[in-house]
């Protein structure tokens, strides 16, 4: 498992060469609501609404944006845990958004995902070795030198000692019990690996290992990540490109370094200049966007952009028009009407930017 | 002249049947009015601890205190219960961290708002219910007259987290604790809360004390900051002490675990190696010898002797047996331009 | 329509197993006329009582009975049984209905009394225990719940009769129905007995359901936060804590009182009292087939009907719940 595999994992900057890894088109999931004796349906949550973007072998994709904004709902969409309603997923060039669960299993072999809370995403009846090599049966995968020995090299590999083979995880720490969960991931040496908040249930310093751990693998292993986040500091540093949602819609997508630099989307301004900066002698000459109210519901999201009930630059044409997801500098695709920071773009209508932000 | 609240040497320790857990083992700061003092720490420190001790909410339920805290010139460690439980509220309150669970599921906003104020101001339902909309209003939430009669669920975090302050805001006490004020919420209604009690802040000048596993939260507030490790007090001093001047390893560690958003990237975070401490178990001599670069330096020391909360200069203190020099030394060499360049 | 398919379930029962157990229309008959008559009597009773008749039409026969009532032929004349009719006693030929209404009260007297007498001891000490987790006090009331709920109601009431009626003299006799109207106090004295009983079984269940709840309440941060805004320790765990703890206790006081009220069958026959349980237990022994239908189909509306008042209650207690 340690070893490294055929293809070099030389390159800094993300490949974008040749075929995505990853290619997801129009992706929707709207979830039923219903109601009453006869399970009426209401209405639809419309979690994940016409998502599309890429993912390129060896890159970190970042998935950021607000609490019920669809990035889990993506997460589970792509792996297919759960089924589109509409849209289309792309691996390796296959369509898989309605492949049958019988068909996908050689596929979940290259397609893996890390989860949030290391407490319960880990059978608290197994033991660690249990655990870690139960893709190996699952699979029915043949390894070299019998499953105990990969488990104990997948252990090693995450840092963690290998005789903790026969141990529980309640007698592990919190970031422990990450890395046996990256461990397990890793057991089928994955191409993509989908880690929905990977560390948000993490202290600092511990947050600060699995990053690291995370970063340190994908140089080894040559690994392909879409890194779902709502700390925007932690996708900045592990990125190579970040997508930033918005109530179901991807609103800015970008190279990491173009989007913090020049965020085009007031939400994705918004966000940047709510994050606390830890440099108590700057704050009192930091300009900042405040934004009011809270995000609206899924299930009536605002008509148009949605971004319009708590935009500072928000026009008549905002709620009528749904602007579309256009590429506006290189590779930084943006949906908005009266983008900040274009390039070579008239700022003309944007007459509402000198006003104070609906204070 | 000693400061509004000052705590001298707190201890809360709690006699469990696995052993005694050491919560809190050490904590010493001075706050004044119109002043933030931040605690920041690891999950387990012993912030939360700290704050419902000061409060006196662990006295009379099986917890060993000992240490001094003076509010105001009054000494609480040693008051009766019926005594401090009649502070609590009107000169001290708390701000929790989840609002939604802190708030009671079955009686509206208004009423828990009413209840707080009536415990100790001796009015009629109907001016209670006045101060609470009126209260509700300062806190910004839109049509308070309607939003009084809602349940907490009716709410979304952020207006409910506004709500909280404003419950705890309704008897004007004079000094505020947050606990993890806005851990729950999204970055955007985080922004909203922190400026709201920025505001509240000055205009009612009470001292605040904001708890946080943040450093960006801290940095933003407070006047003061406190760091905790395994229940104590590690260092202690300004915000500028501790963000620019910061003596402690682990502070160092701290800072340097966390990625920045108002920098370079750096090529890697540098994290604290291994995990918190038991409290229960605590590792002998300085707590943190265990995760420590440093603990060479100070040889059996850091294993045989427990280092003593020392001031450097001007009121900041550390716990590290390093000297002064060599600890600034370190910072300025070694740690400073590893976390500034990329 | 839950009573629809109690309807159902216990005609099938009652009506549709005998028959297919073999037994003949005549067979049926011969239970309503008396052993001392002849075949001929016998058959042409089973006739006029419409046995021979299709399921689907006796069935047919006995709802439109509840719902507009029906005109009986008792042989030398025709009676009009008024709706809702459940039927007449095949042993007393009395209408069933009024029968069980007269029951009713004392069987009414018996539950709530009881239940009044259960929610108290049961909830208090449901209470005090879980705010002395682990003192003497907790061990010893958990104890006395915890044979509260496995000794059989039929021992602890024989022993209390025997102890503090026959021995001591201190309660009335317990057979002896003095209604509330008449003379509240006899009332009181006669039914102590069984409800103390009665209510010994229950507040076990509700002490421990108690305990058990206040335990997992006073740790919730709402708690936290009652305290921290000074509240009296006393208002914490009355307002705060008890309000939010009654929610489940208030789901199984529903489903409690409600099958109590179809007929607290033990305590009843215990205790001689001639109430609805006693009539369902003699109805059975009789193989008083209209009489049993009649007492499960009351049984089961009276269930059902405290589930209703459970939920809208719930809705009360609990906001929200008023949303969903
Ligand atoms: N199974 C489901 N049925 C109905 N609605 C759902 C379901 N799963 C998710 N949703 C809704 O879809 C929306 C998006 O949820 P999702 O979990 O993807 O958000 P998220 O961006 O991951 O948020 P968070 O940061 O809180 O994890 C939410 O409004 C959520 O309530
Ligand atoms: N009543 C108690 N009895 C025994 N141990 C306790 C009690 N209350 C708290 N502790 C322990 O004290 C330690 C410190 O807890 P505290 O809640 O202060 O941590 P914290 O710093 O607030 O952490 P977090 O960031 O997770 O909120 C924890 O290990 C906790 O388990
Ligand atoms: S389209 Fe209009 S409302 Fe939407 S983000 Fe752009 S300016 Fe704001
Ligand atoms: S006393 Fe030693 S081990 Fe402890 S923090 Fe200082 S240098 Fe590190
Ligand atoms: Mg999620
Ligand atoms: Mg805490």
């Amino acid at each position: 498992m340690t070893e490294p595999q055929t293809q070099p994992a030389t390159q800094t900057a993300p490949a974008r060469q040749g075929e995505p890894l990853l290619s997801v088109r129009d992706l929707e999931k709207h979830f039923p609501v219903t109601k009453g004796l006869f399970q009426r349906q209401v209405g639809a949550v419309k979690a994940v609404d016409g998502i599309s973007f890429d993912v390129y072998k060896g890159e970190t994709l970042g998935l950021v944006g607000e609490s019920g904004c669809g990035k889990s709902t993506t997460g589970r969409l792509v792996t297919r845990l759960l089924e589109p309603t509409g849209g289309q997923v792309m691996f390796e060039g296959q369509d898989i958004t309605h492949m049958s669960q019988g068909r996908l299993r050689p596929l979940r072999r290259d397609m893996q995902m890390i989860f949030q809370d290391p407490y319960s995403s880990l059978n608290p009846r197994h033991t660690v070795g249990a655990i870690v090599g139960a893709p190996f049966r699952i699979q029915g995968v043949q390894t070299e030198n019998g499953v105990k020995k990969a488990v104990q090299d997948l252990l090693e590999l995450v840092g963690l000692n290998p005789e903790h083979y026969n141990r529980y995880p309640h007698e592990f720490s919190g970031g422990q019990r990450q890395r046996i969960g990256i461990a397990r991931t890793l057991a089928l040496k994955p191409k993509l690996i989908i880690a929905d908040e990977p560390v948000s249930a993490l202290d600092v310093s511990i947050q600060a290992q699995v990053v690291n751990l995370l970063e340190d693998l994908q140089n080894e292993l040559d690994l392909t990540y879409v890194v779902i986040a709502h700390d925007l500091s932690v996708v900045r540093h592990i990125s190579d490109r970040v997508a930033v949602m918005y109530l179901g819609k991807i609103v800015e997508i970008a190279e990491r370094k173009s989007l913090y630099a020049t965020p085009m989307h007031p939400y994705t301004n918004a966000l940047l200049s709510a994050v606390p900066v830890p440099d108590p002698r700057g704050r009192a000459g930091r300009e900042r966007i405040r934004l009011t109210g809270d995000v609206p519901s899924p299930l009536n999201p605002p008509p148009a952009c949605r971004f319009h009930t708590r935009c500072w630059k928000a026009q008549e044409i905002c709620k009528k028009v749904e602007p579309p997801l256009a590429e506006l500098a290189s590779g930084h695709r943006v949906a908005c009407h009266f983008p900040e920071n274009a390039p070579g773009a008239p700022e003309a209508p944007a007459t509402g930017k000198d006003e104070p932000v609906n204070a | 002249m000693s400061p509004f609240l000052d705590v001298k040497d707190l201890k809360i320790h709690f006699p469990t049947d696995d052993g005694l857990v050491r919560s809190v083992d050490g904590v010493t700061f001075g706050l004044e009015r119109g002043k933030t003092l931040g605690i920041v720490g690891e999950s387990g420190s012993g912030k939360s601890v700290t704050s419902l001790g000061i409060l006196g909410l662990h006295k009379g339920r099986g917890a060993n205190i000992s240490g001094e805290i003076w509010l105001d010139g009054e000494e609480l460690v040693g008051a009766s219960q019926e005594h401090v439980r009649g502070l609590r509220g009107k000169k001290m309150a708390m701000i929790f961290q989840d609002p939604l669970s802190a708030m009671h599921p079955f009686y509206t906003v208004g009423d828990q708002i009413v209840e707080a104020y009536r415990i100790h101001n001796k009015v009629t339902k109907a001016v209670a219910r006045k101060h609470a909309i009126d209260m509700l209003g300062r806190v910004g939430i839109p049509e308070p007259g309607r939003r009084v009669d809602s349940y907490p669920h009716e709410f979304s975090g952020g207006m409910r987290q506004r709500a909280m302050i404003a419950m705890a805001l309704s008897c004007d006490p004079e000094l505020l604790i947050a606990d993890e004020p806005t851990t729950a919420l999204d970055v955007t209604v985080q922004a909203q809360i922190l400026d709201l009690m920025r505001d509240l802040q000055r205009e009612f000048d009470s001292a605040l004390i904001i708890i946080t596993h943040d450093l960006g939260v801290v940095a933003e507030l407070s006047d003061d900051i406190l760091v905790m490790y395994g229940g104590k007090c590690i260092e202690y001093g300004s915000a500028d002490d501790i963000f620019y001047r910061p003596e402690h390893p682990y502070t160092w560690g701290l800072l340097g675990s966390m990625p920045r958003l108002d920098r370079e990237p750096t090529e890697r975070l540098l994290p604290i190696k291994g995990s918190p401490p038991s409290l229960i178990n605590v590792p002998p001599g300085c707590a943190f010898h265990p995760r420590c670069p440093y603990t060479e330096r100070t040889g059996d020391k850091a294993r045989t002797e427990a280092p003593a909360l020392a001031e450097t200069e001007g009121g900041h203190l550390v716990r590290c047996h390093m000297s002064p020099a060599e600890r600034r030394d370190l910072w300025e060499n070694e740690i400073k331009p590893v976390l500034e360049t990329p | 329509m839950l009573l629809f398919v109690v309807s159902i379930a216990t005609f099938a029962i009652f009506f549709l197993v005998p028959r297919l157990a073999g037994m003949s229309a005549d067979d049926l008959a011969s239970r309503y006329v008396g052993k001392a008559a002849n075949a001929q009597v016998i058959h042409d009773t089973a006739i006029r009582l419409g046995f021979n008749d299709p399921v689907i039409v006796q069935y047919g026969r006995f709802v439109k009975g509840i719902f507009t009532g029906v005109d009986r032929n008792y042989g030398p004349g025709i009676e009009h049984c008024p709706a809702p009719c459940l039927g007449y006693s095949y042993v007393s030929q009395n209408p069933v209905l009024p029968d069980i209404l007269n029951r009713l009260p004392i069987t009414l007297s018996l539950a709530l009394g009881a239940a009044v007498v259960w929610v108290i001891f049961g909830v208090a000490t449901g209470v005090v225990s879980a705010l002395r987790r682990g003192s003497f006090f907790d061990r010893l009331s958990m104890g006395i719940a915890l044979a509260g709920v496995s000794l059989p109601i039929f021992f602890t009431g024989i022993v209390s009769l025997a102890i503090f009626r026959d021995q001591l003299g201190l309660v009335g006799d317990v057979a002896d129905w003095v209604p509330f109207s008449e003379d509240p106090l006899t009332w009181a004295n006669n039914l102590i007995l069984p409800w103390v009983t009665l209510a010994f079984l229950y507040a076990a269940g509700y002490a421990r359901l108690t305990r058990a709840g206040m335990l997992e309440t006073m740790s919730e941060d709402y708690i936290r936060t009652a305290r921290a805004k000074g509240l009296a320790e006393r208002v914490v765990v009355l307002k705060h804590g008890l309000r939010a703890t009654l929610t489940p206790v208030l789901t199984m006081f529903g489903l409690d009182l409600g099958l109590l009220l179809g007929g607290a069958v033990l305590t009843e026959s215990t205790f001689s009292l001639p109430g609805i349980g006693k009539y369902a237990v003699d109805a059975i022994s009789n193989n008083d087939l209209p009489q049993v239908m009649g007492v499960t189909l009351i049984a089961a509306a009276f269930i059902i009907l405290a589930n209703l008042i459970v939920d809208l209650l719930y809705a009360v207690v609990d906001p929200r719940v008023r949303l969903a």
